[in-house]
């Protein structure tokens, strides 16, 4: 097992970096009822961690007994019938799924499937009827016509069933639904208490970990706590006992991400740009995703950069992503990217060195 | 196992809880008490239209209306509400809407103390939403059924209604709740819930609501669930989603200084924190508009940017790249640097 999923908090009272929060949702569901909850944070902050321990706190152990189910979900669209295809990770007490993989009928499987949820409500040993949880996913990638019907299903199912949504940028949440729900913000663990998570779990292990070697990890997580464990991991399998300066790998696609950088700075040519461009599918046929390749290129570039150029292209960066997230096609928005780049970089170099 | 807690609706939102019953009790919109309360004598009602900001009393008054008219009898014949989660396609004003309208009543069965007066009342809400199509549609239903149906539309922008139905209405507008108003009812919610909040939490608490009285209310609540019954001002802020300042101030001196570096790891701290970037920049437009020391030409580059990152950030674009773009722009604004886009 992953050390990442193995120490994973249980409880709520086990938590070692959202320590004021996890008590604060202690108090809140100690009267029984709970409001709609809105997760947001960054990713690796541990938004999932908290809501687990919290449907823990609220169902006991039965929570963690977690079934995976893929089945066809049939809706009735207007006068269409649909099938759509969805996995969904449940126990006795709630329902958890990520609704944008449905696509653009994100919309019916919202209504449809919380529906199916309040007609069944669970059992509670004193006999009294309870509620249900439905944790969603990736809220902020649903479609605005699902966001506005979520809100309806919210009021009306609002005895039957509780939500949980988590996502990681509020900004793309409506103002509707994040009014209608207690927000809760989590923010990414600073670099000590990452290092302090490493060295409990080395604790655990019984490992040495050096301070040093645990400070770098931290630093080249990003205050992502997950990438942290995940890479500490790593280094363990790689050279064991650990010495203070022993080289802490970066992900292989943060690696290529990083060559690209290097391609493109030394090199302005439209054979260079062909070169890139390969590279570029390379990462993208791997599942990485183009907002993310996007923003540590330009973290990437901006470390080689004179800093008269670097507002020039932060701008230029933020209007591709911008249009990437409007078209269809990554790639060409990653190119016009580096293309856009490679002209201001080679006008500089001109007019600085002839 | 823990037992769970039996489910009672004793967390009833406090919103719903202290919506005014009637309408003389709606706060700070007297124009409007005014002329309803005649309305509530003679029976005699105009088709309405509302608006004005959210949380002003909008709903709560046409609710107040209808129920004072009709009495809890008689309201459930009366009165259709309708708002935007409903679905309100063409196809439901031609059939849901005008049956409804169509009803005939029966002429003063009046219950009780209730004036009852012949008509129905048709209560629209968010009817900015509706579609231009949808609002053609109610144009002649509106007026065939004029004497056993009135309508009452409420939304946030006036301009969103087209003219025919505007014209057709007596329009009431719904001011934003000063300070001193929302002090007086949070207070008075206080009171009934028995919740400690001092006087530095009140201001801040009427200040991040900016005259909403609803976001108040439902702000309040989720303090109160989450520290318990004795708030501070820090709770607030936490539960409203509003960055605290600090946070913005170390953004402005960082582009102040001209160092882009500086900027960019501040930007970073702020998308590690979690905070929403539309949050940063409806907060950075007020700081910036009503900065004294920021010239107009600045105030111009650096608010044309967040108009358009706003945008942006509307259509799904990454919130790190387009907070960094405009801290970008406006380091350049505050040292008088030349535009990103110049040399094209």
């Amino acid at each position: 097992m992953l050390w990442v999923d193995k120490y994973r908090p249980h409880t709520l009272d086990k938590v070692m970096v959202h320590v004021q929060e996890a008590q604060h949702l202690k108090n809140l569901i100690a009267q029984g009822d709970c409001p709609h909850l809105l997760f947001y944070g960054p990713s690796g902050a541990g938004k999932k961690t908290l809501i687990m321990a919290l449907l823990r706190e609220m169902y006991g152990i039965g929570a963690e007994k977690v079934k995976v189910e893929n089945k066809p979900w049939k809706v009735e669209a207007g006068n269409r019938k649909l099938e759509i295809d969805l996995t969904t990770v449940s126990s006795n007490y709630h329902v958890e799924f990520s609704p944008s993989d449905a696509g653009f009928q994100d919309r019916y499987v919202v209504q449809e499937i919380i529906k199916e949820m309040a007609k069944s409500r669970p059992l509670d040993v004193s006999g009294t009827k309870g509620f249900k949880v439905l944790v969603l996913n990736e809220v902020d990638k649903l479609s605005r016509e699902a966001q506005h019907s979520l809100r309806r299903t919210m009021e009306k199912y609002s005895s039957a069933c509780r939500l949980i949504l988590c996502c990681n940028s509020a900004s793309k949440v409506i103002e509707a639904i994040r009014s209608r729900c207690l927000n809760i913000r989590i923010s990414a663990p600073t670099k000590e208490e990452i290092v302090a998570v490493m060295q409990h779990v080395a604790k655990k292990e019984n490992l040495q970990l050096p301070m040093g070697l645990a400070g770098r990890i931290a630093l080249l997580s990003n205050r992502n706590l997950r990438a942290a464990l995940l890479s500490f991991e790593a280094c363990y399998v790689q050279q064991y006992p650990f010495s203070e300066n022993q080289a802490v790998q970066a992900t292989d696609w943060e690696q290529y991400v990083t060559e690209i950088a290097n391609d493109i700075v030394t090199e302005q040519s439209p054979k260079r740009l062909f070169q890139v461009r390969g590279k570029l599918y390379e990462l993208l046929s791997n599942c990485i995703p183009p907002e993310i390749i996007l923003k540590r290129l330009l973290v990437e570039l901006m470390r080689k950069l004179d800093s008269e150029l670097k507002r020039e292209v932060c701008h230029w960066a933020a209007y591709y992503e911008h249009r990437m997230q409007l078209g269809q096609k990554a790639i060409f928005h990653l190119e016009a990217f580096v293309a856009k780049f490679m002209s201001i970089y080679k006008r500089f170099l001109i007019a600085t060195f002839g | 196992m823990m037992a769970m807690a039996p489910m009672q609706q004793s967390s009833q939102q406090w919103v719903e809880k202290y919506r005014p019953k009637q309408v003389k009790d709606v706060a700070y919109q007297d124009e409007v008490v005014r002329t309803l309360t005649n309305t509530l004598e003679t029976g005699n009602l105009p088709h309405l239209l509302f608006y004005g900001p959210p949380g002003t009393g909008k709903t709560s008054t046409a609710l107040a209306l209808a129920h004072q008219l009709f009495g809890p009898v008689l309201y459930k014949a009366r009165v259709l509400e309708l708002n935007a989660s409903d679905d309100r396609g063409i196809n439901v004003v031609r059939t849901k809407i005008k049956d409804f309208a169509a009803i005939a009543v029966g002429n003063s069965n009046a219950a009780g103390d209730y004036p009852c007066p012949p008509f129905k009342i048709i209560i629209l809400d968010e009817a900015d939403s509706m579609t231009e199509d949808a609002q053609n549609a109610l144009r002649r239903t509106m007026e065939t059924y004029s004497k056993v149906t009135r309508f009452c539309f409420i939304c946030n922008y006036v301009s969103r209604i087209i003219e025919p139905l505007a014209s057709r209405c007596a329009k009431y507008r719904f001011k934003p709740l000063n300070e001193e108003i929302m002090t007086t009812r949070i207070k008075f919610v206080c009171q009934e819930e028995g919740i400690q909040l001092n006087s530095e939490a009140l201001s801040t608490l009427s200040k991040v609501s900016g005259g909403d009285l609803r976001r108040a209310i439902t702000c309040l609540q989720s303090a109160a669930r989450l520290y318990g019954s004795s708030i501070s001002s820090d709770n607030i802020i936490s539960v409203s989603g509003v960055v605290p300042d600090e946070i913005l101030d170390s953004l402005l001196v960082a582009c102040k200084s001209g160092q882009f570096d500086k900027a960019q790891g501040v930007v970073t701290n702020i998308i590690a924190e979690g905070h929403p970037a539309s949050q940063i920049l409806s907060q950075l437009f007020d700081i910036v508009v009503k900065a004294s020391d920021i010239t107009d030409e600045q105030k111009a580059r650096i608010l044309e940017r967040i108009a358009e990152t706003d945008k942006a950030l509307i259509d799904g674009a990454d919130e790190f790249l387009q907070l960094l773009d405009v801290s970008s722009n406006t380091l350049g604004a505050f040292c008088n640097l030349a535009r990103e886009t110049s040399a094209f």
